[in-house]
């Protein structure tokens, strides 16, 4: 119970930290610490698979996000600083999170218990789905149509960000060049970093179907160990307009999309399975989803071209 | 036999907690960055070693416990080398890469 | 002689507290953000938190008999070295952009 207020208390802490904090950088390492709280809360309440997204995503993705974009705003943080809302907004801001606080204070204490839940339903229909995981068998069969949509959100802020791009770099190599001596410590320990993040990754996303896991958790491990190649000077990243690139980042989604439009002659509706192949043709679906969003989250890190194809 | 796995686990995540605490204390104390690196650099690889040896002895199965190791190994990895990566940068006009 | 799941109970209280407490020290540690001077002691802070983090993690989570926890365990680490390399390789920079 101590254990309990004690981190629901830091949380709050670091929250209000993260938004009193004055320096960009400390607000993002702040940021990150939030993350990171959030997921051992979800321990706490016995989620481990949610607790798994908010570490993978919440945590790592997100941090590395928020450094990029920090690190393109050093240039107007001084004069951004000395901007300030004025009396009207910050009342009315002031207001409305009270309001919703107040709600949610007076909301949670008189829930229904035991909450009305579909969940033993989830689990009873859970050996025709060839899955263990009831979380795994929500995204990739009861509720595929959600995963599917997201992969496709997913590509289009891909093109938003690609269109950020000045004209004559459209096309080119994206983010900026690093300077990376290949004889430094970095080189080193991201030699030994990405093979042991690959097998990591490829392990999370095949227990996703008995365990917490699954694609994009094992696709955003995957894209953050091609990020810490690209930092340490071990590969460059490839030009967003080779052929290759664009058709790995559109096969998840086309894959996804081509079995759902099958599931109408061989079960009866969009993204239904017969039931004697359910496993396989999720399996067939996760493989593309998780290389195409790797690809897409590693290139939604790097940023939009900032130097002309080569 | 699990009272003893029991006794050893305690006695590990006790020692570790430790170093924990001096580390952190470390960090806040001493005078100057390079220091305070040396604090932190014992609570990452003594305090989260020592936790991990702990729960080895909780763990069943051998996938489990490898999995821990690993953990604890990738930290240290990672801690190594930003532990260079800052002690460059915090060395007086840090130099570049 | 205490039954199994006293034991069991005593031992989950136990690696809670400690939980607690590795959380404790990384709260502690996060002051070094607030008053550090330069960024390397906000990047040292962070690598404190990864740390900890971890260690409080694995703990919770076998108090909590949760297997799933040393998969969280091993996201974190991978991950947290990835955020640090991304943090020292910023730092880097802008102490030289401030020049």
């Amino acid at each position: 119970m101590v254990f309990d207020i004690g981190l629901a208390v830091l949380v709050v802490a670091v929250a209000a930290w993260t938004i009193a904090a004055r320096d960009v950088f400390a607000a993002v390492v702040s940021f990150v610490a939030y993350g990171l709280l959030l997921a051992l809360v979800w321990v706490r309440l016995a989620a481990p698979d949610v607790a798994l997204t908010e570490a993978a995503i919440g945590g790592g993705l997100t941090g590395g996000l928020l450094i990029g974009a920090s690190s393109r705003l050093r240039g107007i943080e001084a004069p951004a600083a000395n901007e300030k809302p004025g009396r009207g907004p910050w009342l009315a801001a002031a207001l409305l999170c009270s309001l919703v606080s107040i709600g949610l204070a007076m909301i949670v204490p008189v829930l229904p218990e035991p909450s009305p839940t579909l969940a033993s339903q989830a689990a009873a229909n859970l050996a025709a789905t060839g899955l263990s995981n009831p979380v795994t068998a929500v995204l990739m069969a009861y509720r595929a149509i959600d995963t599917l949509l997201e992969t496709v959100v997913l590509l289009l802020a891909l093109l938003a960000v690609w269109s950020l791009a000045p004209d004559r770099f459209w096309g080119g190599l994206p983010g900026r060049r690093q300077n990376a001596d290949p004889e430094s410590v970095l080189t080193f320990a991201a030699q030994l970093l990405v093979p042991m993040g690959i097998l990591i990754g490829i392990h999370i996303f095949w227990i996703g179907s008995v365990a917490p896991g699954g694609e994009f958790q094992g696709a955003t491990i995957l894209a953050a160990v091609w990020i810490l190649a690209a930092m340490a000077g071990l590969v460059e990243g490839p030009p967003v307009s080779r052929q290759w690139l664009r058709l790995m980042l559109v096969a998840g989604p086309a894959v996804f999309f081509m079995i759902g439009l099958a599931g109408f002659a061989t079960a009866g509706a969009f993204l239904a399975y017969p039931e004697a192949h359910a496993k396989l043709l999720i399996l067939i679906i996760e493989v593309p989803v998780t290389l195409s969003i790797a690809a897409t989250l590693a290139l939604l890190l790097a940023g939009p071209p900032e130097r002309g194809p080569q | 036999m699990s009272l003893a796995l029991n006794l050893l686990t305690v006695l590990a995540v006790c020692a570790g907690a430790f170093f924990f605490l001096a580390g952190t204390a470390g960090l806040l104390r001493f005078p100057d960055p390079l220091s305070r690196l040396h604090a932190l650099t014992k609570a990452d690889n003594l305090g989260l070693g020592l936790v991990v040896l702990g729960l080895l002895f909780q763990v069943d199965g051998l996938l489990a416990g490898l999995k821990l190791i690993s953990v604890w190994l990738l930290a240290l990895l990672a801690g190594a080398t930003v532990t260079q990566l800052i002690a460059r940068a915090a060395r007086p006009g840090g130099t570049p890469e | 002689m205490p039954e199994p799941s006293d034991r069991h109970a005593a031992m989950a209280d136990f690696l809670l507290a400690a939980a607690g407490f590795v959380l404790t020290m990384v709260a502690l540690g996060l002051v070094r953000v607030l008053y550090g001077p330069a960024a390397a002691d906000r990047i040292m802070s962070a690598q404190l938190l990864g740390t900890g983090g971890i260690a409080a993690l694995l703990l919770l989570a076998e108090g909590m008999r949760v297997p799933a926890g040393v998969d969280i365990a091993l996201i974190l680490a991978l991950l947290a070295a990835f955020v640090s390399v991304a943090f020292a390789k910023g730092a880097v920079h802008w102490e030289h952009d401030g020049e």
